[in-house]
């Protein structure tokens, strides 16, 4: 009896509160999500009506005529996420940075300088958008090349997706891959966001 | 700017925002645990649930209530992930039998360990009815716990401290619902989605496909920060950018975590009539992590060796320093979120997350389990100062006596010997060894993260390490719920002992406990406490792999 009253009681708290979080709650916010689509849906990029990528996910992309994003361990497939949890002093990973400077340079042969870090290094979630200024700037030239646009245009562009930090310490500097790309697919802007 | 410099300044924009939040906070919670009137909703539950709000509890059927509750749970959440398949918005996904029991048990003790990928285990209703729900009711019990325990020492020659169903209903419907509302609003606004699409394959700009996720994943995102829970709605928690999409998102999602902890602080010296003793805690629980964030992002710069630096597992648009800040909250408290990969932290920066755990979370600890451990280990120390000298040890006119400190002992003691037990055996049994992505000290560093994870209660991970198999899932609940539920008992027991003692009168003799002595003596047994019982563990991982 002592027993049976309290895991009786537990169970029917469990049942009513779940009720009112489980379903009530998330139907509740779901229903405000409808009144902002746009960023309830994920921030999708439209063309013709049909969604081509979302401003918050990176893409992969080998084409020279693209900015690439951060190497991902799921090559920003989308179905599942993760990064590649390997350690600084690992094997795997002084081979997957070897790997990565060697194809870096051999695809960019006019870029100029070191290579950022950020395009050595795999994100965490796979899906991050994002790059440095730097890494954008050494990959400007291929870019330029590959599209047959002047260096300018194309530095203009990158200068028109990078943010900066509020305050100047809340965030980082970065560059939208994938907002940039939008706008190098398209230069009449057709691209709806 | 330099990361430690940028942390730095973060660090004083989080505590310039938790200062102003906090204090109405804690006065709303307060009010929430001292208010004799109940809402009319309440009453509907209390109705429905057959439970009566105005009978107190002994510490005994406070627990019987607690642990009651808390296998109920684990018994209704394992057996919605077994029948989701069945279940409508469950998008074909499914885990195994041993799967669900860890996930089942790690989201009731308020872990949200995760041997599954969300992408693959979890549908949109076991997300709804089963990981939102106990993402509030796990958090709901932290909190009345500490409030309990709190009682116990506000009150004296009393039996009763408290109504269980009543301090889980409030914490639920007064403070956690009302905040998650609002924050999630807020995070959608900052671009984290909420909607009850499945995937859809999407043809890319670049011409390649992406799958793109949906869900109702703002409604959970929030709870499960402000709720220091943890369980990701995708594989990399709040590193994706459905998740945590910006600089902002971030400092939302820090902030959530961090709030209701402080705030118990306030609620504490309202509720013992003496403001000064719950400040002290505050400050204690702030110097722990302020000092952790700073070595931590000193370690992530000036110690990483490699020419790539420290990006590997971090996000662009958070950089070093606020993954660093990030981190530091989620494992200083028992959140367990990461919007980095903390396995490809410097030995050092993913050592010291660890250490955050093995302080027992304290730095400023889960919502209530961070107040509850911290008045245990201050009643440790009050203990050992009183025997350094030779007078009677007491907190706040209580009498710390045999019951007392054997309660607060075992509560301190069930962690460290969980972690390192469980770390040892599986260190030596293969199939568990067959789970290590790392070799080496990095991999003794993995297995011990695990267990350090679960058995406080954590729930993050040096995710290389492929968990989701039988002796690992078992053994990872098995840690979860004794470290959980043990402890809870032993500090209930602890806040019955001293509800039933009469107050002292101070005299000159007593040593006030809201002082910076007390403060740097608390400190100090916090950090000397770990630092014996850990250090061996720490100096086979990170440092050995540091020093290499």
């Amino acid at each position: 009896m002592t027993v049976v009253r309290p895991a009786l009681a537990a169970l029917k708290m469990l049942l009513v509160l779940t009720l009112i979080l489980g379903v009530l709650y998330p139907l509740g916010m779901t229903a405000v999500g409808r009144l902002m689509p746009g960023r309830a849906d994920g921030s999708l990029l439209v063309v013709n009506g049909a969604p081509v990528g979302s401003s918050l996910l990176a893409q992969n992309a080998t084409d020279a005529k693209w900015f690439h994003t951060r190497p991902s361990v799921s090559d920003a497939a989308g179905d599942t996420s993760g990064g590649s949890n390997l350690g600084p002093n690992e094997p795997d990973q002084a081979q997957a940075v070897a790997d990565r400077v060697a194809a870096l340079r051999a695809e960019n042969p006019d870029a100029q300088g070191p290579i950022p870090a950020d395009a050595l290094t795999a994100s965490s979630s796979g899906l991050d958008p994002h790059i440095s200024p730097a890494y954008a700037e050494w990959q400007a030239m291929r870019v330029a090349k590959a599209n047959g646009l002047p260096i300018s245009l194309v530095r203009s562009l990158i200068a028109k997706h990078t943010a900066y930090p509020a305050l100047g310490f809340i965030g980082t500097e970065r560059v939208n891959v994938t907002e940039l790309n939008a706008d190098l697919a398209d230069p009449t802007g057709a691209i709806g966001r | 700017m330099h990361p430690v410099l940028q942390t730095v300044l973060g660090l004083g924009l989080i505590g310039v925002i938790l200062l102003v939040v906090c204090r109405p906070l804690g006065t709303w919670l307060y009010r929430v645990f001292t208010d004799d009137k109940h809402w009319r909703v309440e009453r509907l539950i209390y109705r429905t649930a057959g439970v009566n709000p105005d009978s107190e509890q002994r510490w005994t059927r406070y627990a019987v209530s607690v642990v009651a509750f808390g296998v109920a749970s684990v018994a209704f959440l394992w057996l919605l992930i077994l029948v989701q398949g069945w279940l409508p918005w469950s998008l074909g996904r499914s885990q195994n039998w041993h799967t669900a029991l860890n996930t089942a048990i790690s989201f009731t003790t308020n872990t949200n360990w995760q041997s599954y990928a969300g992408e693959v285990g979890a549908g949109h209703t076991v997300q709804m009815v089963g990981l939102t729900v106990q993402n509030f009711v796990s958090a709901a019990t932290g909190i009345a716990v500490a409030i309990a325990l709190v009682r116990g020492l506000a009150r004296a020659t009393a039996q009763a401290i408290g109504n269980f169903w009543v301090d889980l209903t409030r914490a639920s419907l007064r403070v956690l619902l009302p905040i998650a509302v609002v924050g999630g609003i807020l995070l959608m606004l900052g671009g984290v989605i909420q909607n009850l699409a499945s995937p859809t394959v999407i043809t890319t700009l670049t011409g390649g496909e992406q799958t793109i996720q949906g869900g109702p994943v703002a409604s959970q995102e929030v709870i499960k920060l402000l709720g220091t829970n943890g369980g990701g709605f995708f594989n990399a928690n709040s590193a994706h950018p459905f998740e945590n999409p910006t600089a902002w998102t971030n400092l939302l999602e820090i902030l959530l975590v961090l709030i209701i902890p402080f705030a118990l602080t306030r609620t504490y010296g309202l509720m013992i009539g003496d403001r000064r003793q719950g400040r002290l805690v505050a400050i204690v629980m702030g110097t722990l992590f302020a000092g952790a964030a700073l070595l931590t992002a000193w370690a992530e710069t000036a110690a990483a060796t490699l020419q790539t630096g420290s990006m590997e597992g971090k996000e662009q648009r958070f950089g070093i320093a606020w993954s660093v800040l990030f981190g530091t909250a989620t494992t200083g408290t028992s959140t367990g979120a990461v919007n980095s990969m903390h396995e490809s932290y410097s030995p050092l920066g993913g050592g010291l997350l660890m250490l955050n755990m093995m302080l027992g979370e304290v730095s400023p600890g889960g919502v209530g389990t961070g107040l509850y451990g911290i008045l245990v280990m201050a009643i440790i120390t009050v203990f050992l100062s009183g025997l350094m000298v030779g007078r009677t040890p007491e907190l706040l006119g209580k009498t710390i006596g045999r019951r007392e400190i054997t309660y607060a002992a075992l509560a301190s003691i069930v962690m460290p010997a969980l972690v390192l037990t469980f770390t040892a055996i599986s260190l030596v049994l293969p199939t568990a060894r067959d789970a290590l992505l790392a070799s080496g000290p990095h991999g003794l560093s993995e297995m011990l993260y695990a267990f350090t994870s679960a058995s406080n209660n954590n729930g993050s991970a040096f995710a290389g390490l492929s968990a989701d198999q039988p002796w690992l899932n078992l053994t990872l609940g098995l840690c979860m719920f004794v470290a959980r539920f043990a402890i809870i008992t032993f500090t209930l027991a602890l806040a019955g002992s001293l509800a039933e003692q009469h107050r002292r009168p101070a005299t000159a003799g007593t040593m006030p406990t809201h002082t910076p002595l007390f403060g740097v003596l608390l400190i100090g047994i916090i950090i000397v406490l770990a630092g014996l019982t850990f250090f061996p563990a720490l100096a086979l991982g990170p440092i050995a792999e540091a020093l290499s």
